[in-house]
C-alpha cells in the first residue's frame, strides 16, 4: 500500500514522538518535548493563515492568552472543569476573532501585521492591568486538569512530565491530521488560491473575505488551545503568554521551518524551542547565536529548512 | 432581452477617461470581440464587466438584473467567468489544483466537514478533481496535470487559465488576449476551443490581437479607441470603417512596416 503524503507526515510525526523518549537521558527532556508540543500546535495554526492562505498575524499570543486564563480563571469563577475550560477559551477566541478579524483582515501586508500586532498587546495589556482578576503581571495559578489521576486508576502511573509528553504529543497529531486534512479539502485549496492570486480566487467565486476570516479564526483557536494545554502544564500563567515575544516567536517558528508545511512547522518549533536550551553552554552569547542562526536559514533557505532539506534530499537522488 | 448588456460604462483614473460611455449587448453563443490600439481601455472594460474595478459611470444587466458594481466571486455565481491578460495563476498549486479551483462553487462546503475529512467533503473534492481532469485533457494539458504550474510555459499557463474559467460552467466568459504569446499551433488549437465553447452557448466577449483570428470567428466587434466606442458591427462593415482604420488598422500596419 502507498501513503499519501498526508499519512507519511503523521506516521512520521507519531513515531518521532513515540521512539525520541528512548534516547532521553533524563525526565527533564519529557518537559522540553511537550513545550515543543505545545509550541508546535500554535505554530500550525500560523501555518494555516500565513502559509496556506497568505495573512500575517502578529498578534496570535492573544489567542494563545485567551486560551490560557480561561484555564486559570473558568474553573474558580465560574465552577468549569479545566477541560471545558480549554473548550470556553477556544469559543472565545475564535469569537474574539471574527469580531476583530472582520475589519482587520481587509487589510494587506505590514498593514494587517501592525493591526493584529495592536491586538496581541490588547490582550497582554488587559491581562497585565486587570490585577483583581487575573493576578497581574505577576502571574496566576492554574488549576490541575486531573486527567493523570485518572490515568493512574486505569494502571498508568506516570509523573506529570511524562504525562504532558504524551498528552501534548496526541493533542498536537490530532492538530496536524485536522491542519493536513484542510491543506487537500475544497476549503484550502480555496486558501492556497487567494494566496497565489487575490484577483483570480475571486474571479472563481471564492469569497475571499470570508475565507480569510476562516483561516483567521481556525488559527486562532490553534493557539488558544496552545495556550491552554501551556497553562496546564505549567499549573502556572503570566500574561507573557500574550505577550508580543510570544507572538513573534510563532511567526519565527513558522517561517524558520517552512511556513508552508506542517511538518516544517513543527521542526522550526522544536529548533527553536531546543536551540535555547543547547546554547546555554555559551552563556551571554546564547542571543547572539540564535539570531545568526535564524538569519543564516532565511538567506540560505529561504522556503525553511525542512523544505530545503527535502529538496536537497530529492535532488540528490535524482 | 440580452444576456449580458453594458450600457454607458466608464471609469476615470484620476482624471483620465480610460472608458468613457461605452454600451453594446450579447446574446447566447454569441462571440463578440472588442479590439481597439493599447491603451484603449479593452482590460479596464473587461475589469468592470467582472466585478473587479467599480465603474464609474453607467449600468451592467446580466440576465436582465442590473448587477452594476457587484463583487466578481457574486458574479462567478451568476455565470460570469475570465481570464487575464497578465496572467492570474495560482503558481505555487499544481497545474490539476489550478483547475479544481475553477470548480470552487461546486466543492465548497461545510469547513468542519473539510477539517475532519469528511466523506462529504472528500466526495465534493473528488468530484471536482474528476471535472478538473476531463477540462486539463480538452486543452492539452492533461500530461502536466501534477506539475507545479510555477514550471509551465506561458502558452500552456494561458490554457490552463481557459480550463480554469471553463469550470464554472460560465454563461458568459470573457478572455482577454488568450492567444496572446502563443505560437502558430496554439493559436489554431485556441480559436476551435472558442468557436466549440459558443457552439455549446455561452456568449464569449474576446480581446485579441490577432486580426485574422478575431475577423474569422467573430460576429459582432466593438471598437475602442481612447477609451470610446468609435464603431461596431459584423467583422466586414468594421474592417471598411475609415475611423477603424485611421486608429487601429492604420497603426497596425504601421507596426508591420517598421518589424
Ligand atoms: N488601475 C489603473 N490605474 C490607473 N490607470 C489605469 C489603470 N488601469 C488601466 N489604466 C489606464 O487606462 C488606460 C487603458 O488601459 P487598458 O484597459 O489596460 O488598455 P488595453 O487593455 O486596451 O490595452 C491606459 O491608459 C492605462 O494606463
Ligand atoms: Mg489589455
Amino acid at each position: 500500500m502507498k501513503l499519501s503524503n498526508k499519512q507519511t507526515a503523521l506516521v512520521v510525526l507519531a513515531a518521532l514522538i513515540a521512539i525520541t523518549p528512548l534516547f532521553f537521558p533524563s525526565s527533564y527532556y519529557f518537559r522540553v518535548g511537550s513545550l515543543i508540543f505545545v509550541n508546535s500546535i500554535a505554530v500550525i495554526g500560523i501555518v494555516i493563515l500565513a502559509g496556506y492562505a497568505g495573512q500575517i498575524s502578529l498578534g496570535h499570543a492573544g489567542f494563545a492568552g485567551i486560551g490560557a486564563y480561561a484555564c486559570a480563571l473558568a474553573p474558580v469563577h465560574l465552577g468549569l472543569h479545566p477541560a471545558f475550560a480549554v473548550v470556553l477559551g477556544a469559543i472565545i477566541s475564535a469569537v474574539m476573532a471574527y469580531v476583530v478579524g472582520r475589519p482587520i483582515l481587509r487589510l494587506k501586508g505590514y498593514y494587517l501585521g501592525v493591526a493584529t500586532l495592536g491586538f496581541g498587546i490588547l490582550v497582554s495589556m488587559v491581562l497585565a492591568n486587570e490585577r483583581e482578576i487575573t493576578g497581574g503581571p505577576d502571574g496566576i495559578q492554574v488549576p490541575d486538569l486531573g486527567l493523570r489521576a485518572i490515568v493512574k486508576t486505569m494502571g498508568l502511573d506516570l509523573n506529570n512530565s511524562e504525562f504532558w509528553y504524551i498528552f501534548s504529543g496526541l493533542a498536537l497529531i490530532l492538530g496536524a491530521w485536522v491542519a493536513l486534512n484542510l491543506y487537500d479539502s475544497p476549503t484550502g485549496r480555496a486558501l492556497r488560491a487567494l494566496h497565489g492570486s487575490e484577483i483570480a480566487a475571486r474571479t472563481v467565486g471564492i469569497d475571499v473575505a470570508r475565507l480569510k476570516l476562516q483561516a483567521f479564526i481556525i488559527s486562532a483557536v490553534y493557539a488558544s488551545i496552545s495556550g491552554s494545554l501551556l497553562a496546564l502544564q505549567n499549573k502556572f500563567i503570566t500574561p507573557d503568554v500574550a505577550g508580543f515575544m510570544h507572538s513573534i516567536e510563532m511567526v519565527t517558528m513558522a517561517v524558520l521551518g517552512g511556513v508552508g508545511s506542517v511538518l516544517g512547522a513543527i521542526f522550526g518549533a522544536a529548533i527553536l524551542t531546543m536551540l535555547p536550551q543547547l546554547l546555554t553552554v555559551f552563556a551571554e552569547y546564547e542571543m547572539l547565536l540564535m539570531g545568526l542562526v535564524m538569519m543564516l536559514v532565511m538567506i540560505f533557505m529561504r522556503d525553511g529548512l525542512l523544505p530545503s532539506i527535502l529538496r536537497r534530499i530529492r535532488g540528490k537522488d535524482e | 432581452m440580452s444576456l449580458l448588456e453594458i450600457k454607458g460604462l466608464g471609469i476615470e483614473f484620476g482624471g483620465l477617461r480610460a472608458v468613457h460611455d461605452v454600451s453594446f449587448a450579447m446574446n447566447e453563443g454569441e462571440i463578440v470581440s472588442v479590439i481597439g490600439p493599447n491603451g484603449a481601455g479593452k482590460t479596464t472594460l473587461f475589469n468592470m464587466i467582472s466585478g473587479v474595478y467599480l465603474p464609474g459611470s453607467g449600468k451592467l444587466m446580466l440576465e436582465g438584473k442590473d448587477v452594476t458594481g457587484m463583487e466578481p466571486h457574486l458574479l462567478a455565481r451568476r455565470g460570469l467567468s475570465r481570464t487575464f491578460q497578465n496572467l492570474q495563476i495560482f503558481q505555487q498549486m499544481t497545474v490539476l489544483d489550478n483547475a479544481i479551483t475553477g470548480y470552487h462553487l461546486q466543492e465548497r462546503g461545510s469547513v468542519l466537514a473539510d477539517l475532519l475529512n469528511l466523506p462529504s467533503s472528500r466526495h465534493r473534492a473528488e468530484a471536482a478533481r474528476e471535472g478538473a481532469q476531463k477540462l486539463l485533457a480538452r486543452v492539452g494539458l492533461a500530461r502536466a496535470a501534477e506539475q507545479e504550474a510555477g514550471n509551465l510555459s506561458y502558452g500552456a499557463l494561458k490554457r490552463l487559465e481557459i480550463a480554469r474559467a471553463l469550470a464554472l460552467s460560465p454563461r458568459v466568459l470573457l478572455l482577454d488576449e488568450p492567444a496572446a504569446g502563443c505560437n502558430a499551433v496554439e493559436t489554431e488549437e485556441i480559436d476551435a476551443l472558442i468557436a466549440e465553447v459558443a457552439a455549446e452557448g455561452v456568449a464569449i466577449l474576446l480581446v485579441e490581437h490577432d486580426m485574422k483570428m478575431v475577423m474569422r470567428i467573430s460576429k459582432h466587434i466593438v471598437v475602442l479607441d481612447h477609451g470610446e466606442k468609435i464603431a461596431e458591427g459584423d467583422p466586414a462593415t468594421v474592417s471598411q470603417n475609415p475611423a477603424v482604420i485611421a486608429a487601429y488598422l492604420g497603426t497596425q500596419e504601421a507596426e508591420h512596416a517598421d518589424s
